[in-house]
């Protein structure tokens, strides 16, 4: 019992001194909060699938800014893993009749081998070279799909996949709270040591090779690890469309993540996400004149980039909190001194 | 003969548009998603301007041009000419203006298949085969463009001043290259020459909205497989690609869904092999 009141009192302590003091925190402590208990609100199917695909979307957004954002290595055919996720998904699932809590993993692993194969060829190749070149990999597959139409279903895709759970909430648990376990990990890859090799590739390859570590490896490491993200978000959308179609491996699908990934700031994990949970709805929103939807995303778009051109949660964050110039911790904007070392801001 | 014309066809639309790409890289390091958006615009402005309006062929084609260049030029100094430093953000505004721009296409013209009438009709039998004369002027007036820009880059000041700016940014800087200005001229060409190959190209085609992000991939992969910044090389790889996509289209089944597979495949193997592409000179590493 004592146990239990101490945990308790150490939870409140860290509440307090470590989540509440950060805007930032709180903000990320409700977004969990809201996301958990949004069934408790409303149980419209409509609104629920919106946040199901848009959870899909971020951890596919995250998985990108994993890999390219970190790294540096601009990956401009990212859609790949999605689609590879996706089509493998759904040919074992039809083919093979494995239900969808193998067919997933499955889908994710071999999702890995496709950033192997990308990744192999990539690594002699760099910056603009190494965009325009997997740029092409989505795009050959599709070639080679919509040929296959046997296997495939060419251009109409496969239909008629299983759901994983046929119950709106269980779905929406499902993906919600698959997407916040992966959002975690992935933002604990970044914040380890591998995460801190990952930022000093896209800084100075050169330097970290002299260093001694071997930079192959831990590219390589980053387009599996990308690839394993993007393969589960493409396998969970499938099943929960019920399709796989060539849409997944689109031009505009690479595009769509690169806008997502770099709108909400690179290299942050929780930016991408933050970006899709804006702009995925919004889209959404924009159905109300839908002629004009998509010129409206661009425009939206355009117009926040010319403000905040380091991406919009950069910018929030710069507004709302400042980094203590002795000890880099970082405190809300409307305090004086720092909440660790008393040291004036500004 | 029928392959013969069409890899001669895809590949100096390819090398117009290639070259043009990789002049603004070369320049300003501006990956511009949205070159071949212009190409779209220019078509879709010749067919308004020759078939909607009844004007004078040539006259809507150098009207087509010069609007294209203008509207290039003010998006340019609008929404990427701010955020330069900022390589990621002009990255993704250059694909948000590129789907702008189909979506205002969209809107205007409807999303409904159209095609333009050639700008000469009639054609010459060469041993059975039809040649049409819009075919062969298309094809003389990309050799033209492509002999004025080679005079233009080798020959003049202008031409001197970008290709040192794309060799060293900083040196020419300081060597009293206004960069800024001259990324507007650089952008200025490329556009231009995004909007020729509309011009020229359009009545070959079948315009609709989407028709820009099939050749953005061939020509990122000529691009690519030329290396940058290499007119030469871009060149080259055009016809290359030009011919296999040809070649593909003609003589395997379901060829037409392969072509861009066979062309990308083509582009992996080479880079391969020479990571810098074909004519690609080997940077020392940047820091």
């Amino acid at each position: 019992m004592e146990l239990i009141i101490f945990y308790f009192k150490k939870l409140f302590k860290i509440l307090r001194n470590e989540v509440l003091v950060l805007p930032s925190r709180v903000v990320v402590g409700i977004f969990f909060i809201v996301l958990l208990g949004l069934p408790l609100i409303t149980q419209d199917p409509y609104i629920i699938r919106i946040v199901i695909l848009t959870s899909i979307f971020a951890i596919f957004a995250a998985s990108w800014d994993l890999l390219s954002g970190f790294t540096g290595q601009m990956n401009f055919g990212h859609a790949l893993f999605f689609g590879v996720g996706a089509y493998s998904s759904a040919i074992l699932n039809i083919h093979f009749h494995l239900s969808p809590w193998g067919t997933v993993p499955l889908g994710a692993v071999v999702a890995v081998l496709a950033g192997l194969i990308v990744g192999i060829p990539c690594l002699r190749l760099k910056h603009t070279y190494l965009a325009l070149t997997t740029l092409a990999f989505p795009l050959i597959l599709l070639g080679v799909i919509i040929a296959l139409p046997d296997i495939s279903g060419g251009e109409l895709g496969m239909t008629g996949l299983t759901r994983i759970t046929n119950s709106l909430l269980g779905n929406y648990y499902l993906h919600v709270v698959t997407f916040l376990v992966l959002a975690i990990i992935m933002w604990k890859i970044t914040d380890s040591n591998t995460g801190i090799i990952f930022h000093a590739i896209r800084e100075d390859e050169l330097a970290v090779k002299a260093s001694g570590i071997n930079t192959i490896f831990y590219k390589l490491l980053a387009f599996c690890l990308s690839g394993f993200f993007a393969g589960i978000a493409g396998g969970l959308y499938a099943h929960y469309m019920r399709i796989a179609g060539p849409s997944t491996l689109e031009l505009s699908l690479s595009f769509t993540v690169v806008i997502y990934a770099i709108f909400g700031g690179a290299a942050t994990i929780y930016g991408p996400i933050a970006a899709v949970f804006i702009l995925f709805p919004l889209l959404e929103v924009f159905r109300i004149w839908p002629e004009y939807r998509m010129m409206l995303f661009a425009a939206v778009v355009l117009i926040i980039l010319l403000y905040m051109p380091e991406g919009l949660i950069h910018w929030i964050r710069d507004k709302i909190e400042k980094e203590c110039p002795r000890c880099k911790v970082r405190n809300v904007a409307t305090r004086k001194t720092c909440r660790i070392c008393t040291a004036n801001l500004d | 003969m029928n392959i013969l014309i069409t890899g001669l066809i895809t590949g100096s639309m390819l090398a117009l548009l290639a070259i043009g790409f990789s002049l603004i890289f070369g320049v300003a390091r501006i990956i511009n998603i949205a070159h071949t958006a212009f190409y779209m615009v220019a078509a879709y402005c010749i067919f308004f301007l020759s078939i909607r309006l009844g004007l004078n062929p040539f006259l809507s084609m150098l009207i087509a041009v010069t609007l294209v260049t203008v509207t290039g030029l003010v998006v340019y100094k609008l929404v990427i000419d701010p955020i330069r430093e900022h390589e990621g953000a002009v990255l993704i505004a250059t694909i948000a203006l590129a789907m702008f721009l189909q979506e205002v296409i969209l809107q205007l013209f409807t999303g409904d298949y159209r095609s333009i009438d050639f700008m000469i009709g009639g054609f010459f039998t060469i041993g059975g085969y039809k040649i049409f004369y819009q075919q062969l002027l298309t094809f003389g007036v990309v050799l033209i463009i492509l002999l004025a820009l080679w005079f233009l880059l080798m020959k003049t000041r202008l031409g001197l001043a970008i290709r040192s700016m794309a060799e060293d940014r900083e040196v020419a800087n300081l060597m009293g290259m206004n960069e800024s200005r001259l990324a507007m001229i650089t952008l200025a060409i490329s556009v231009a020459l995004a909007g020729i190959t509309g011009v020229v190209i359009g009545p070959l085609m079948v315009l609709n909205p989407h028709m820009w992000e099939d050749p953005l991939i061939i020509m990122m992969a000529v691009v690519v497989l030329g290396g940058l910044g290499s007119i030469k090389g871009s060149f080259v790889a055009a016809f290359i690609l030009g011919f296999t996509e040809a070649l593909v289209v003609f003589l395997v089944p379901t060829g037409a869904f392969l072509k861009g597979p066979v062309a990308l495949i083509i582009m992996i193997l080479v880079l391969l092999i020479r990571p810098e592409g074909l004519f690609g000179v080997a940077f020392e590493e940047e820091r």
